[in-house]
Order: C-alpha cells, then structure tokens, then sequence
C-alpha cells in the first residue's frame, strides 16, 4: 500500500486571468481512494484534467508509476476519466461504449466480448448492452460511464463529480457501491466532489481545495476532528468557532476565554500554552445548550429559535457578542430551554478542535 | 423558451387566424406560379410563341431525348463536384471556426457573410477580372517567372467549379460549424482518454456525431448548384444546364410548354433530393 503510483510536483496553471492553480503537490498510494473536496472553481476539475492528460501545467510535474507524463497525451497514459457528464458517445450503444478503449487498442472480437460482459456484470448493467445511451436512466449512463473507464484496467481512474447529476437516494446507494466496487478491483481513485458527506464517506483520504491551493490533506477522521484552517473547519460540516485565549492549562485540560464567556478543550486536542491564542471549532452537533450553567463553563446567551433536526432538538443560542450558535438541546425534545429564556453552552472538552493547533498529515 | 411556450398557449384559434395572412403569401407567390407552370407543361405550342390550350404528353416525352439527358447530367455531375468541393473545404473551415477563440471566431464568421452584402453577379465579375488573361492573377505568376504566356484560366470547367464552390461555401461552412459547435467536446475527450489518437477519435466520433451538419450543408449546396447556370456562362465555361436549357426554351426559341416541363423536372428531383434527406432523419432545414 506505500507505493506512490502518482505525484504531482509544484502544478501550476493559469487560464489567462488569475492563478487556477497555485503550486499543487499531491502523492497518491497504490490502491487508495483519494478525493479533491472543494467549492466550484477551486481546481479541482483543473487538477484532474491535468492528471489524464486533458490539460497541459504552466508548471511542475506529473509522476505517474515512476514516469515522468507530463508531456505525454492523454491517449498514451494509462488513466481513464469518468467525466462529470458521463460523456458517453451518443452514437454507440452501450457495449460499443465500453468496448471503445480496447477496439482503439485493436483487442481481438472474441476477447473484447468477453471483457465487455465481464464490465456490464461488474456494474450489473449486462442487460442493456444494446441499449443507446439515450434509453438510459441517468444513475444507469453513470455506471456504464464507469464500465467504460474501467474496460482498460487503468492504472488510476479519476472521477470528475460522477455522482453530482444523481437524485440524493440513488446518490447514496451509488456512493456505497463506488466505494465497494473500489475495495474490490484495488484500483486507485481520484475522486471530485463539492459534498463533504460524500467525501467523508468514501475517501481514504481527503484533499480540501481552495483557490487553487490545499488546505489540507488529510484522514476523514483528521480533517472532521483536527481541521488545519478556518476554511476547512466551516466547509466540513456545520461548526461554531470561537477566537479565545488560552488562560490556563493543566491536567489535560486548557481553560480558554473569550468576550462571550469560559470554556474548556481537552489538550489532545492541541498543544495549548496560557497566553496563546487560539480558535476552538465546535461541531453543531457536539454543541450542547443546557438551561442551568455546566462547570467550566460560562458561555450564555438567549435562545432565539428551537428546530427539530432529524431526531434532536437543535437550539439557536445568541451570545451577547452577536453571534448565533447552534446547539442540541441538552435536556431531550421535552425539557428544551424556551424561546427567549437562558441558554448555556458547553460541550465534552474531549470533542472540541483547536483549528490549526493539531499536528495534520501533509500529502 | 418563453417565446415557444406563449406561442403554444396562444394554440387553437389565435394560431389559425396567425397563419392566414403567411398561407395567402405562400398561395400568392408559391402554389399559383408552381400550378400555372405545371398546367402550361401539359399545353401545346403555338405559332410566335403563343401557349394553345391543347392538352398534350408531348413535351414531357420530349424529355426522354438522350440529348437532354446529358444536359442533366452535365448539371448533377457539376453540382455533385461542387458539393464535394465545397464539403472538403467547407468543413475543416466551419470546424476551425467552431473551436478557434471567441475573437477568431467572429473574424471568421465575417468572413463567410460579408459576401452577402455584395450581389453574387457583382462578385463573380471580380472572379472575372481576377482570372482573365491580363488580370492579377496572371500577372503575379508571370512576374514570379512561373509561366511564360497568360494561362487561359476563364472558360475552364475548373474556373466554372471554383466560381460554384465560391458562390455555395457558405452554405456548407454554416451548418458544419453549427454541428461541430454544438457537440459535447467532453466526447472526444473521452475518446482520447480511452486511448484513441486525434485522427481516430476524429473519425470514430466527430465525424459521426458532425454527420446531420454535413448532409444538410451538402443538401443546401446540392440543390441551389442544379439551378446556378448563371456562373457557367458568367466563367465562359460554354456548358450546357439545365438552366441554360429552361432559359433558352423560354427567352430564345420561345417554347413555353416545354420550358415548363423541363422546370418540372428539376423540381422533381430537387423534391426527391429533400425526401431522400428527411426519409435519412435529416433535421428540418427551413425549406421542406
């Protein structure tokens, strides 16, 4: 597993106005599932087009299995690409489709048929292969798109959103199966998504764009629990952050301060010293608003709205600085503060962050 | 959109009466000169070119005349090159327009309609003056030391062809270009990424998927080059069309009925060339 198949060294690219790329490096492991997150426009396509050969850096390298293809064509690199729109050809029917990568590699009749149903099976789509890609559902172009990419057996397959066009529900079944089909052939993906659940859900690792740069690169589990920056702290999922300073530090736990009141992180969480500076990131769902005060505590506000939020009671605290927490309602769905009452927040100082202070794996 | 939805709400009546007024021009102008020809072909000829309305077969027999059978088909050899012509440099032109930039992109497309602003006789008098014996073109291949005497390039059935080729191209570059600009790009792609060289991904998809452009640019260009006879004598290429051939029966020997069934035999086969087209799942060009 610790061999790199793919490195990208120092990327830059521009497209007449403004960086798209700012000096990207990357290096992926055989095998391992490695997704690009970031908002549209951060690159990550960019990226990826670089990587098959679609688009050619202003700068730095590409390292694919030891060889240097950066001024290779995309035909004469062993990369498929699953495109955001599938891009099927509309003119073939869909054991054409699949096949086109080994007709263009001149694969004799019996063994292309062969290698053909084999794909279709493997994305059970094996009764449709006379079907035109116009007779297909969009989940069903989705997996011949990647019976496609898959046909050639690349050494890396990159994919651009595949499942961005889907409905939520077969977007989730189809996020399960990607990742089996995955585990499965021990094929590397390089994945692109704008959904932080879908990346979290799939990744081994994860990339977090922006601007043309990463953020961070990093676990699912390190990038939700110890985001680097700000940025990365607010994309994945919803947090509070409080700018505070440390007061004091002892047995495993920082005691930190800031205009609206205490709080506490366990230090775990990141090497804190008394004086310092620093931004603690608490999750919505970890954020906790109780009507009598918690020890450790004394961030208060007033509720200013409760909602029902898929089995909890989320509570929306205004702290006197202005700032709007969610929290969940410590005392059940019945026993919630009221609307305009007290609220106090706290949290289990063990699942808080402290964005930046943790030590966070870098490409 | 909003256009096309207002229009079918409008539906029922309202369109009918919409369409009153366009079905009086068309009948005014299209379907009582067409039936007029077409009950003049079935006439007799009179004495000082007078029509007798004496029913008669006569002038559509007359057709069967090997004579006139080469002259047709001096007219479809002549619009079947030019069709070739016009495909084999209309296409890489409308191509290169539809993926050059934004700026190229509309240097280009000048390009192919500022001819339109001039009148097509005034156009191929400048082809004239271009090819004649003293002209420019001589000239320069004369002054490079290229050829001793003047080439007699006007009155050539290759001078006859560039000028038809000339005259048509648009008509190919326009509906090429179209069909190259609105296919997903993202195909091809695709094609070079599963391992196709460019010539091969070019064959085995733009080609296809370009392929409703090409055969209505080469309808829009087949069709018109039957009836353009004008170019051929304008060139001095002396050959013998079935244009030539409709204006000297009705202008010279003054043979109106059979003027007439030679028209209706062009129409024919230019009717038979748009069914052929649309039987083919050729898309709707506007004239059929």
């Amino acid at each position: 597993m610790e061999e790199v198949i793919l490195s990208l060294k120092g990327i830059e690219k521009s497209f007449g106005e403004g960086d798209v790329l700012a000096c990207i490096d990357l290096d992926v492991r055989k095998g391992e599932f490695v997704t690009l997150l970031g908002s549209s426009g951060c690159g990550k396509t960019t990226t990826l087009r670089i990587i098959a050969g679609l688009e050619t850096p202003d700068a730095g390298r590409v390292v694919l299995n030891g060889q240097d293809v950066t001024d290779l064509s995309p035909e004469r690199r062993n990369v498929n690409t699953v495109f955001q729109n599938y891009a099927l050809f509309p003119h073939m029917n869909v054991e054409k489709n699949v096949a086109y990568g080994l007709r263009v590699r001149g694969v004799s009749k019996a063994e292309t048929r062969e290698r053909v149903a084999q794909m279709l099976r493997l994305v059970q789509m094996e009764n449709f292969a006379k079907r035109m890609p116009s007779q297909l559902s969009g989940g069903q172009r989705q997996r011949i798109a990647i019976a496609r990419a898959l046909c050639c057996n690349p050494a890396l397959l990159l994919l651009d959103e595949p499942l961005g066009a889907l409905d939520l529900q077969l977007r989730r079944q189809m996020q399960v199966e990607l990742k089996r089909l995955q585990e499965k052939l021990g094929i590397t993906f390089i994945y692109i998504t704008h959904d932080q659940e879908e990346a979290l859900g799939m990744s081994d690792r994860i990339a977090v764009m922006r601007d043309g740069r990463f953020e961070q690169i990093g676990t699912p589990q390190d990038i939700f629990e110890r985001p680097a920056t700000r940025y990365v702290a607010q994309f994945i999922g919803q947090s509070t952050l409080l700018d505070a300073q440390v007061e004091s530090a002892a047995d495993g736990v920082a005691t930190l301060s800031c205009p609206d009141g205490q709080m506490r992180v366990s230090l775990a969480r990141g090497a804190l010293r008394p004086g310092e500076e620093a931004t603690v990131c608490v999750r919505n769902e970890r954020m906790r608003a109780s009507a009598s005060p918690v020890e450790g505590f004394t961030l208060a506000g007033t509720v200013n709205l409760n909602r029902y939020a898929a089995g909890a009671l989320m509570t929306h605290v205004t702290l006197p600085s202005g700032l709007d927490v969610a929290a969940v309602a410590a005392g059940g769905l019945e026993d919630a503060p009221a609307v305009g009452s007290r609220a106090y927040l706290y949290w289990d100082p063990a699942q808080a962050s402290v964005v930046g202070g943790a030590s966070h794996v870098r490409g | 959109m909003s256009g096309g939805k207002g229009a079918k709400m409008a539906g029922g009546r309202g369109t009918r009466l919409f369409i009153v007024p366009m079905a009086m021009v068309a009948v005014l102008f299209v379907a009582i000169p067409l039936c007029y020809v077409l009950v003049i072909s079935f006439m007799t000829r009179g004495d000082n070119s007078t029509v007798q309305a004496i029913f008669t077969a006569e002038n559509y027999r007359r057709l069967l005349d090997p004579n006139y059978a080469r002259v047709f088909l001096n007219s479809m050899l002549l619009a079947l090159w030019t069709t070739l012509l016009a495909l084999l440099l209309g296409y890489p032109f409308g191509y290169c327009m539809a993926r050059a930039n934004r700026r190229w992109r509309a240097l280009l497309m000048l390009l192919v309609i500022v001819p339109f602003w001039t009148n097509a006789l005034v156009r191929l008098y400048g082809w004239k003056i271009l090819l004649q014996a003293n002209g420019p073109v001589n000239t320069v291949l004369r002054a490079l030391g290229l050829i001793d005497q003047p080439l007699r390039m006007l009155g050539s059935y290759g001078s006859v062809l560039l000028a038809m080729v000339y005259c048509l191209i648009p008509f190919m570059i326009l509906p090429c270009h179209s069909a190259v600009d609105k296919m997903d790009w993202s195909c091809v792609e695709a094609a070079r990424d599963l391992g196709a060289k460019p010539w091969y991904a070019f064959l085995t998809v733009t080609l296809p998927l370009t392929l409703p452009g090409i055969s209505a640019g080469c309808v829009l260009v087949f069709v018109p080059s039957l009836g353009l006879f004008f170019v051929s004598d304008l060139m001095g290429g002396s050959l013998m069309l079935v244009g030539n051939l409709i204006r000297d029966q009705l202008l010279k020997s003054r043979d109106w009925p059979f003027g007439a069934a030679l028209s209706m035999l062009l129409m024919a086969v230019t009717v038979l060339i748009f069914g052929l087209y649309r039987r083919s799942g050729g898309k709707d060009l506007g004239v059929f």
